[in-house]
């Protein structure tokens, strides 16, 4: 019971609305430690992804949604945001390649993939509070999920509680990436809004996933 | 709005490294494609700065489109500001094809002094590495960009006598170099315009010439000597063949660089 097209189609949609729901709150974050365009930008990158999901061509696969969701993030957010995940939706895209059906193991494939295209994009590390400390717990969480043989649908359940808790976890750090590192101490005490971010679309994955599988 | 953008002139069929300024601000990206421009009439300088709606942020489309419109094939140099603007400029080189990509380089220089001294380097007709070299000598705060090991200790005090610390007297006093004194008679002294007119005149020479110690052909070196009127300067070069050089930039420093 893999995940499919209609499931890479949903978590674009979910994405969009978590974004457009969360803005306020993710410019509120970035406004704290940052330049405070996280959420404008990643809402408006969300909210132009949504008419191009009617062009994709029939027989696409979930890595093609993955490309067109790099791309027009790429194109259309401005801040760093955009070239960060625009990198890791295609490295999850390239990870996913033409396959109609990702399971557990694929997932937690696409996952990673994601990650290390965020972290060479970046060349952010662990603990430097950045979206890296969501994005590494879960990619962890979700591949020792699928090595005890979990179902694609509780990879993403158990890399979506392990991208929370990570943003969580960011609050006490002080930012050594990114413009927040340019408060120094300062920083501390306050949520990465891209380890947030990470956060809300990873449940959005597991959310579109356990809606696609009935689980 | 017009994008303040200069085509690349046609010069004796000489193809120079183009430049592109990235920068969250459209306002400074086009401030300095102004600026450098003063100093580089002939090189494609390309601001791409902001977003694409007029918001301050970059834009992939705008990089990826600035740096096609400042190759002329022979490569580009991109300067960026603050970092999402290198985020956004290396995707952006990732989807070149793999030939464009290897003549464009990023250049970890501040934005707008390494871009002013690698705009004066690809107007002496520079290849890739220098113009890069070049924007890179802004962060080095003297302004060395020869990578000659003797330029650190070099004299930088435009008031010193030469008399009294002559550079490189080592092999100068072995009668095989060329040394000329002049006068800087321009009111605002050697300001940017006149000290890249003596870089790129020192840049169409071979053997290396220098100011006061200094390296003639690097723009911020020169202009960290602080040069002001009156200032009486050292021209110097070790090389047998140098003295061509030597009395072609006293004759321009004496020319008062055609401001009077």
């Amino acid at each position: 019971m893999g995940l499919d097209i209609t499931w890479a189609v949903d978590w674009v949609r979910r994405s969009a609305d978590v974004v457009a729901e969360h803005r306020v709150e993710l410019i509120r974050l970035d406004r704290d430690i940052g330049d405070g365009d996280h959420g404008e930008n990643l809402d408006r990158g969300f909210t132009a992804v949504i008419p191009k999901l009617d062009d994709l061509a029939a027989g696409s696969t979930p890595g093609d949604v993955l490309k067109l969701v790099a791309m027009t993030l790429i194109s259309t957010v401005g801040g760093a945001a955009g070239p960060l995940y625009g990198t890791a939706y295609l490295k999850a895209a390239a990870s996913a390649g033409s396959e109609s059906s990702l399971d557990g193991e694929a997932i937690a494939r696409l996952l990673t993939a994601a990650r290390d295209g965020v972290v060479s994009r970046g060349k952010a590390e662990s603990g430097d509070k950045t979206m890296i400390d969501a994005w590494t717990p879960a990619v962890d969480a979700a591949t020792a999920a699928a090595a005890s043989g979990a179902d694609a649908t509780a990879v993403l359940a158990a890399a979506a509680d392990a991208a929370e808790a990570g943003a969580l976890a960011t609050e006490p750090l002080v930012a050594r990436k990114g413009r927040a590192s340019y408060l120094g101490e300062r920083s501390a005490g306050h949520r990465d809004p891209g380890a947030q971010s990470t956060a809300l679309l990873l449940r959005a994955a597991a959310d579109a996933a356990s809606d696609s599988t009935g689980a | 709005m017009p994008r303040p953008t200069r085509p690349v002139p046609e010069v004796g069929g000489q193809q120079r490294i183009g430049l592109v300024f990235v920068s969250h601000s459209a306002k400074i990206a086009e401030g300095l494609v102004e600026l450098a421009a003063q100093m580089a009439p002939s090189v494609a300088l390309v601001a791409a700065g902001g977003t694409g709606d007029g918001r301050i942020g970059t834009s992939f489309d705008r990089v990826t489109a600035a740096i096609g419109e400042a190759d002329s094939g022979a490569g580009v140099v991109v300067l960026c500001d603050l970092g999402s603007a290198i985020l956004t400029t290396e995707t952006a080189l990732d989807f070149l094809d793999d030939d464009v990509r290897d003549r464009v380089a990023i250049a970890d220089a501040p934005l707008v002094e390494g871009g002013v001294a690698a705009a004066v380097a690809a107007e002496s007709g520079e290849p890739l590495d220098a113009v890069v070299a070049a924007a890179r000598s802004a962060n080095t705060g003297t302004g060395s960009d020869s990578g000659a090991p003797d330029d650190a200790s070099a004299p930088r005090d435009a008031d010193t006598p030469a008399s009294d610390a002559p550079p490189d007297t080592s092999t100068a006093d072995a009668g095989v170099g060329h040394v000329r004194r002049a006068t800087i008679t321009n009111a605002d002294g050697l300001h940017a315009r006149p000290a890249a007119e003596l870089v790129k005149l020192a840049s169409t020479f071979g053997q290396r010439v220098t100011v006061n110690g200094t390296d003639a052909k690097s723009l911020l070196a020169i202009m960290s000597l602080g040069l002001t009127k009156g200032a009486s300067i050292e021209i110097a070069s070790e090389d047998p063949e140098g003295g061509a050089a030597v009395d072609a930039i006293a004759a321009l420093v004496q020319s008062g660089f055609g401001e009077h």
